[in-house]
């Protein structure tokens, strides 16, 4: 367990440094003078001069890039333009809220896909299979954005029934939920289909094992066949997917995130280019990137710990 | 007594090109305390034969008629919450697969716990019957032995925990499904020698289904034969091995390896294929393979009993 | 049947765009702003006056080629990275599965985020995160397919014949490898709509006044408490096309390869 451990750690230390290097060549590349958009237009040749030398920009390239990549391995993301405050400070500050929309997503999908991946596989060929197997293929289907637009018409415009934009008050968890209610539900919405087709697939497949025979021959009862025989083992390949789940969510949060008018790292990007605020945008990117790295990480951890078999494997 | 009891029982499976009759007419009886094998060819309908027993058939199949009497009652009449509370604690039953037969993912202690659910002891007494039960199959240290995963065992240890699991309600009827096919040689003969021990201690009754005729042999009191879905011969193992009447039978013992009395480079073989169940043919059902075929062979032939000893072929005069 | 029929209706709504309605797409008349869905509008008018089922048809346009342009760009690096992967000595073969696992774990869109700050908003831009998105997978496929060949006896075979690993590569392992790859190109036609048109709602793909979905749903989006008909039209045929591309992917996938089905 504790050589695999550290194998899969060291692979992704492997990626997050090829990740910052990407970055760091994007960074790079983009066009025009950092100082210079840095300062604005009536800064003089001097002071952009001066800031040049002070952010390392004389310097050759690899040097550039080994400053970057020591200083980001040690949480310092430079500071951003607007305010000079650290970018790994701004980025931190908007990580919760955005995470508390994944972690609604998640919470959407996992409540929903789950049992109907299960009861479809208990119930295959029936008319309520084949209704939910194209709900999830629809629901994979379109974008989030979309589902994010259409449920802020439904639910907020239309039926009044939940708040349209904002995170809610803070301190006041009660209207945090319910603010969290639908820009959640536009995360998490795709991953209820992916969720439920994969569990239907891996439990169709399970109940046919020969163990699960065994313990009909014993006699235990449909239910616990089905709960802790059978889905115990068909929802290990749906937790290594969470991981690519939430890395999908992160993506999806950006745009609820501006739909729904919430603060996150989402909007913090949005905002960013919108005002070429550079360092914060790659900053919020190699953030965000890291995380999903470390989330891959722990879910195939997990499933390490969940699979006994895995487990003693490793 | 009979613990069991197979009435004329006759099931067919729903396919693509129409109903295959899996099992016909078949009738035998498992009498208390004895061990009762049923050997044929794969295919002849074992698997279908214990499904039915236990209720277990796949979605497309059906008992269209006869009866299955189990002490008495009627399984094929049962509904499915009857037929629960009969697997595991009056019914129970070792697989073939080692392998595959226990849950991969839940502790070999917790499977044996959730067999007990019906039992009124506390955890404790369960697990202590469970370590009982481990250490009359000859697991070793079998208190630690409860916290392990299955895949923790060897092929030969998970077959005697599965054996372990099946006793351990006391079953009255065990069935065995090919229980040492998987097995190499010597774990063969040490599985024989435990499932005999077990029904002496327990007393129960043990429907034994292998294709291997010298495990019959060595273990079973009584034999019924089974040729595509039917029964063509039964009695006392005695009565089998050494007066088979039905010429099945007899290809079947010249075709086992043990029994080559003379060395030959060829093993013999039947030739001929099982014949198509969703047609079966309208006389005898091994007809098309016997080498003693006549015009009577396209008629049903009649089951004949000498002492107990039946067969189904119209050369078998009482 | 589903799948096709709103494919048919994508297609034929987008080549035929000038056909079918009379209005401009990029037309501004401001005595019509804001219009409901009537007879003279199918779908009203937005802020601008412009008519949106014009809009919308133009828009298919925008999201058909795009999907199309990205995917054969993704198709054709994804091959020939895949190729060298696949065929080339182990060490560029780990390097640059540690590359494409690096692009992969950046989330979609802040990738696109990121490149559309190097590149500036453009449909360039999204493009190029399609073809970033795409290849790692597409040239992963090919890598697999070609290192299972490399050793099958035909290759070794042909091979020992003097051929040239350039033309064992096309005669023998190309045309293995390609079906799957294909079916599995036309399952991110949808996706790739998704991504362009997600940009665009942005303001990070295409450049106004150019129709394109993402920003009807934009316009729509600003509008939404009064006239929400223009965020539904801008949605709509993003909901339809995604739903098309899909069912026929999946029926194609059934079809084709049902090997990939038992998978999924």
């Amino acid at each position: 367990m504790l050589s695999y451990s550290l194998k899969r750690l060291g692979l992704a230390v492997a990626i997050v440094s090829v990740a910052m290097l990407l970055l760091f060549a994007m960074i790079y590349l983009i066009p025009g003078d950092p100082a210079a958009v840095a300062l604005g237009p009536r800064a003089t040749e001097a002071m952009r001069e001066a800031l040049r030398i002070k952010m390392g920009l004389d310097q050759p390239v690899w040097i550039q890039f080994w400053n970057f990549f020591i200083n980001a391995w040690q949480g310092d993301l430079g500071n951003e333009v607007l305010s000079n405050r650290p970018v790994a400070k701004v980025v931190m500050e908007q990580l919760p809220s955005t995470l508390a929309l994944i972690v609604g997503g998640m919470a959407w999908s996992i409540a929903l896909g789950i049992p109907l991946g299960c009861w479809t596989a208990v119930k295959r060929g029936g008319m309520a299979d084949r209704i939910v197997g194209v709900f999830s293929v629809a629901v994979i289907a379109v974008p989030s954005f979309v589902v994010a637009i259409y449920a802020l018409l439904i639910f907020s415009v239309s039926l009044r029934w939940l708040p349209a934009i904002g995170a809610g008050e803070p301190g006041d968890i009660g209207d945090q939920l319910v603010h969290l209610i639908l820009p959640s539900l536009a995360v998490g919405l795709g991953w209820v289909g992916y969720i439920a087709r994969m569990v239907r697939a891996s439990m169709l497949e399970v109940l046919e094992a020969p163990h699960i025979r065994t313990a009909r021959a014993f006699g235990l009862p449909d239910r616990q066949i089905t709960y802790r025989y059978a889905l115990t083992i068909a929802i290990l390949p749906t937790v290594t997917l969470l991981g690519v789940g939430i890395g999908q969510m992160l993506s999806s949060a950006v745009f609820a995130e501006i739909v729904f008018a919430r603060p996150g790292v989402g909007k913090l990007v949005y905002d960013a280019i919108l005002t070429r605020n550079y360092p914060l945008v790659t900053g919020a990117v190699l953030v965000t990137t890291v995380l999903f790295i470390l989330i891959n990480l722990i879910a195939d951890l997990v499933v390490g710990y969940l699979d006994p078999r895995v487990r003693s494997r490793l | 007594m009979n613990v069991l009891g197979i009435r004329n029982l006759n099931v067919t499976f729903g396919t693509e090109g129409g109903p295959l009759r899996a099992l016909r007419n078949v009738s035998f009886d498992v009498p208390r305390h004895r061990i009762v094998g049923v050997v044929g060819e794969s295919g002849c309908g074992k698997s279908t034969l214990i499904n039915a027993i236990l209720g277990l058939l796949a979605d497309n199949g059906q008992v269209e008629s006869g009866q299955i009497l189990f002490e008495e009652r009627d399984l094929t009449q049962m509904d499915s919450l009857e037929m629960q509370a009969m697997r595991g604690s009056r019914i129970s039953t070792v697989f073939q697969d080692p392998m595959g037969a226990l849950n991969p993912v839940i502790s070999v202690g917790k499977q044996m716990l959730h067999i007990q659910y019906r039992s009124d002891l506390g955890r404790t007494e369960k697990n202590a019957r469970s370590v009982e039960m481990l250490r009359r199959v000859r697991i070793p240290d079998p208190k630690s032995a409860l916290s392990r995963y299955p895949h923790e065992f060897s092929g030969g240890m998970k077959q005697r925990i599965a054996i372990a699991m099946a006793m351990m309600m006391e079953p009255v009827l065990l069935i065995a499904d090919e229980p040492t096919t998987a097995l190499d040689a010597t774990l063969e003969v040490a599985t024989i020698e435990l499932l005999q021990e077990l029904q002496a201690q327990i007393g129960c009754s043990v429907l034994f289904i292998s294709h291997h005729l010298g495990v019959i042999a060595e273990l079973c009191d009584d034999v019924v034969v089974m040729y595509a879905g039917e029964v063509v011969e039964r009695g006392t193992t005695r009565q089998i091995f050494h007066d088979p009447l039905h010429p099945y039978t007899e290809r079947l013992l010249r075709c086992d390896p043990a029994g080559q009395s003379t060395r030959t480079r060829h093993l013999p073989t039947i030739p001929g294929e099982i014949p198509d169940l969703r047609d079966p043919p309208k006389g005898c059902i091994f007809a098309d393979r016997c080498d003693r075929r006549e015009t009577i062979c396209e008629t049903a032939p009649p089951e004949v009993e000498m002492g107990g000893h039946r067969a189904c072929c119209h050369r078998v005069k009482p | 049947m589903f799948g096709v029929v709103l494919v048919l209706l994508m297609i034929g709504g987008a080549v035929f765009a000038d056909l079918l309605v009379a209005a401009e797409p990029n037309r501004i008349s401001p005595r019509d702003r804001f219009q409901g869905p009537s007879l003279a509008h199918l779908m009203g008018t937005d802020q601008l006056g412009r008519d949106l089922f014009s809009r919308v048809l133009h828009g298919g346009r925008i999201a058909l080629s795009v999907a199309l342009i990205s995917i054969a760009a993704s198709l054709v690096i994804g091959v020939v990275l895949g190729l060298i992967a696949g065929y080339g000595p182990r060490w560029l073969d780990n390097l640059m599965i540690l590359l494409f696992d690096a692009i992969k774990s950046f989330p979609t869109v802040m990738l696109a985020l990121a490149l559309v700050t190097l590149f500036g908003p453009s449909l360039t831009a999204v493009m190029v995160v399609v073809v970033l998105v795409n290849v790692p997978g597409y040239a992963r496929i090919i890598r697999t397919q070609t290192l299972a060949l490399k050793s099958a006896q035909f290759v070794t075979a042909a091979q020992s014949m003097g051929a040239g690993t350039a033309r064992v590569l096309r005669a023998h392992v190309l045309p293995n490898v390609i079906g799957p790859l294909l079916i599995l190109a036309s399952m991110d036609i949808p996706v790739v709509i998704a991504i362009e048109a997600g940009m665009s709602f942005l303001g990070l793909g295409v450049r106004p006044p150019t129709p394109s979905w993402g920003a009807i749903l934009n316009d729509g989006f600003t509008a939404i408490r009064d006239t929400p008909w223009i965020a539904i039209a801008g949605g709509l045929p993003i909901i339809l096309t995604t739903l098309g591309f899909t069912f026929l992917g999946e029926t194609l996938r059934d079809v084709f390869d049902p090997r990939l089905k038992a998978r999924g």
